[in-house]
């Protein structure tokens, strides 16, 4: 037994390079990492890591990128606090702290034969983006694919270039909608919600399994909004966002009630956290 | 009581009686041991390195309520009749600071390193049972998942740990309401009950553990006969029916058909929100993280701090705090520790020691509120 222990290992980041910056919007950028002297992180479409910039700090970040392709590990950045700050600023060739994968998944591969519905709001496109790219690949498994966007404004919608390929490439139907715009916009103008009674129109809605992410109060209410139209709550996946300082469990900082949001989450299902949404300041 | 594993076939010597406390003291530090052991300090007693046997507050008592610890003299001749301090054994085994890792930057590198810590073969000596549990739960987080602690269980490992039963309760204790005590039954290496001065023996010793067998078999004294056990066991039947604060039974359930009472916002009027409980609560675990950087900007250290789940930047996301009223964030603390803890961990997250009850600067009593709540109709 050794008299000197080293302190939790799981804390401890691994070296990360930056291979690629994607200007996504004026605040939001995209990292592409590549492991220095590892193997590519396998993840789960919905998982985080703990993403470290040096001599700044931590936070969790979402996998953004496809799931299929771990090589090209991608995290998408806003421009927050002071490390998302640090981390939005950094160049290709720059060299981050990372640990993970953390946490749950977008359970798409069990919703064979459903319509899938995914619902964004802002930047929660970011965690979708890879249970959509693990849908498309295995388009056939599912009766329909359907995703709604709320943005700010049409100069905030994430990733437009690549829904306008999914658009056109027709495997799966889009609703963008924006909470103010000029007339430039052609679109509709309203909350997320308001794009459902569209979206599912012609869908039978006990065939419908539905992710949401983006702001609390957006998830909540659009999964209200949804049991009303008749999707079952068991059906319903929402992706968390608490504050977390270890993603292992250990610190209770991102308590939901009974859940680690770490561990138990990001992802949940709306079931299981109905209740504590609908009460101020869990 | 719950039980920290064991060999199997340990705890089968036979119980021992001994005259004097500083002759166990005496035999570790004679093998070489550090021994923590409660001692008098800055107005509390509390664990502390002890390198010399008489420095036990023989004859000291605490006086507890809300709000209120004193010590004073009791009974020269009793060497254990005071209860629990404010830090206990929490601050040794998981410390208050501590560095996780520190990184170097060369040239277009980035090199992490582990920090060590060192923890020489140690005595825990004078835990009392309510503490025993305490650190059962705390290894239940820190050991036993899927994520371990790798420091907290070393700790731990490389420990021997002396239970003083409790002989005497005071106002705050209710560890008989949480079956935590007075009298632990397993999960110790040794344990002492110090007999009352009218029956002859001064000190019953018994083991749970290989590592306490073999100091059993080193100390000599005579065979402990079944006068000396039902001795002990009566001592500790009083220590519990002097108690009296009580848990409710149902309070893990009934928390949670409560989250908007008003009694939540009640507490809050006096609660100042300072996280003196959660500092002096032996479960609660929650820690911060600290970048510390140096001048040259080339190393980085991550430190690890206690956290209170009080503090309004605990819960904090970017727009602000999830939990800025301080209703919320009581309701945090006390949901936690008696209701979902038994979701995580399957047990309560209070052990009964009433610590959260004595150093809170306003008296907040946690039993009380407890049956206020549960007084109160559902949601």
């Amino acid at each position: 037994m050794p008299a000197e222990a080293a302190i939790s290992g799981s804390m401890r980041p691994q070296p990360y390079r930056v291979t690629e910056v994607l200007r996504e919007l004026d605040d939001v950028v995209t990292l592409r990492l590549a492991a220095e002297d590892r193997a590519p992180l396998p993840f789960r479409p919905g998982q985080f890591n703990m993403l470290y910039a040096f001599a700044t700090g931590e936070i969790p970040v979402s996998i953004s990128g496809d799931p299929s392709r771990p090589d090209e590990l991608l995290h998408t950045v806003r421009r927050v606090g002071a490390v998302s700050s640090a981390l939005a600023q950094l160049e290709r060739g720059a060299v981050l702290g990372l640990r993970g994968p953390f946490g749950s998944h977008w359970p798409v591969e069990t919703e064979r034969g459903r319509h899938l519905l995914f619902v964004a709001g802002g930047l929660g496109l970011a965690p979708l983006r890879p249970a959509i790219c693990r849908a498309l690949a295995r388009r056939a498994d599912y009766a329909g694919i359907t995703l709604v966007l709320g943005a700010r404004s049409p100069r905030e919608i994430l990733y437009a270039w690549q829904l306008a390929g999914w658009a056109a490439a027709g495997a799966m139907k889009i609703h963008v909608c924006v909470d103010h715009a000029g007339p430039e916009w052609g679109g509709p103008v309203g909350v997320v919600t308001s794009q459902f009674p569209r979206a599912l129109d012609g869908i039978a809605p006990d065939r419908v399994s539905a992710f949401l992410c983006g702001p609390e109060i957006m998830m909540r209410h659009g999964c209200g909004d949804l049991e009303h139209l008749g999707i079952h709550p068991e059906r319903m996946w929402i992706s968390m966002e608490r504050n977390m300082k270890c993603a292992t469990g250990l610190c209770g900082h991102c308590q939901f009630g009974a859940d680690f949001v770490c561990r138990d989450g990001p992802v949940f299902r709306y079931r299981r956290v109905r209740r504590p949404l609908g009460i101020r300041e869990v | 009581m719950e039980a920290l594993p064991n060999t199997a076939d340990a705890g089968m010597t036979r119980p021992r009686l001994i005259d004097d406390p500083r002759d166990l003291l005496r035999h570790f530090l004679g093998q070489g041991y550090r021994i923590l052991a409660p001692q008098e300090r800055d107005g509390v007693i509390d664990p502390a390195p002890l390198t010399e046997p008489e420095a036990l507050p023989r004859g000291r008592v605490d006086d507890q309520g809300p709000g209120h610890y004193r010590l004073r003299d009791g009974d020269p001749d009793r060497w254990f009749d005071y209860v629990v301090g404010p830090s206990g054994w929490k601050a040794w085994l998981y410390p208050a600071r501590r560095k996780l890792w520190s990184a170097e930057r060369t040239d277009d590198r980035l090199t992490f390193r582990d920090a060590t810590t060192a923890w020489p073969k140690t005595v825990l000596f004078g835990v009392r049972p309510c503490e025993l549990a305490a650190i059962a739960r705390q290894r239940r987080i820190f050991a036993e998942g899927p994520y371990v602690d790798t420091a907290f269980a070393e700790r731990l490992e490389r420990s021997i740990i002396v239970v003083v039963q409790c002989a005497r309760s005071a106002p705050t204790c209710f560890c008989a309401s949480m079956d935590t005590g007075p009298r632990a039954v397993a999960g110790y290496d040794l344990a002492l009950t110090e007999l009352p001065a009218d029956h002859g023996a001064a000190f019953l010793v018994e083991s749970a553990s290989q590592a306490g067998d073999d100091v059993l078999h080193t100390l000599g004294g005579a065979t402990a006969r079944p006068r000396d056990h039902a001795a002990a066991l009566d001592l500790s039947r009083a220590a519990a029916a002097r108690q009296t604060r009580t848990m409710p039974d149902d309070i893990a359930g009934g928390l949670k058909l409560r989250l908007e009472s008003p009694v939540w916002a009640d507490i809050a009027s006096r609660c100042l929100t300072c996280g003196n409980c959660t500092l002096a609560c032996p479960t609660c675990f929650c820690s911060d993280v600290e970048e510390v950087s140096d001048l040259s900007g080339d190393h980085a250290e991550r430190w690890q701090l206690w956290d209170s789940c009080f503090n309004s930047d605990f819960s904090f996301i970017h727009g602000g705090p999830v939990r800025s009223s301080p209703a919320a964030r009581y309701r945090q603390w006390m949901t936690h520790k008696l209701s979902y803890w038994h979701d995580q961990f399957g047990s309560s997250g209070c052990v009964g020691c009433g610590r959260c009850i004595t150093w809170c600067p306003v008296g907040i009593d946690l039993v009380a509120e407890a049956d206020r709540l549960m007084a109160e109709g559902t949601d």
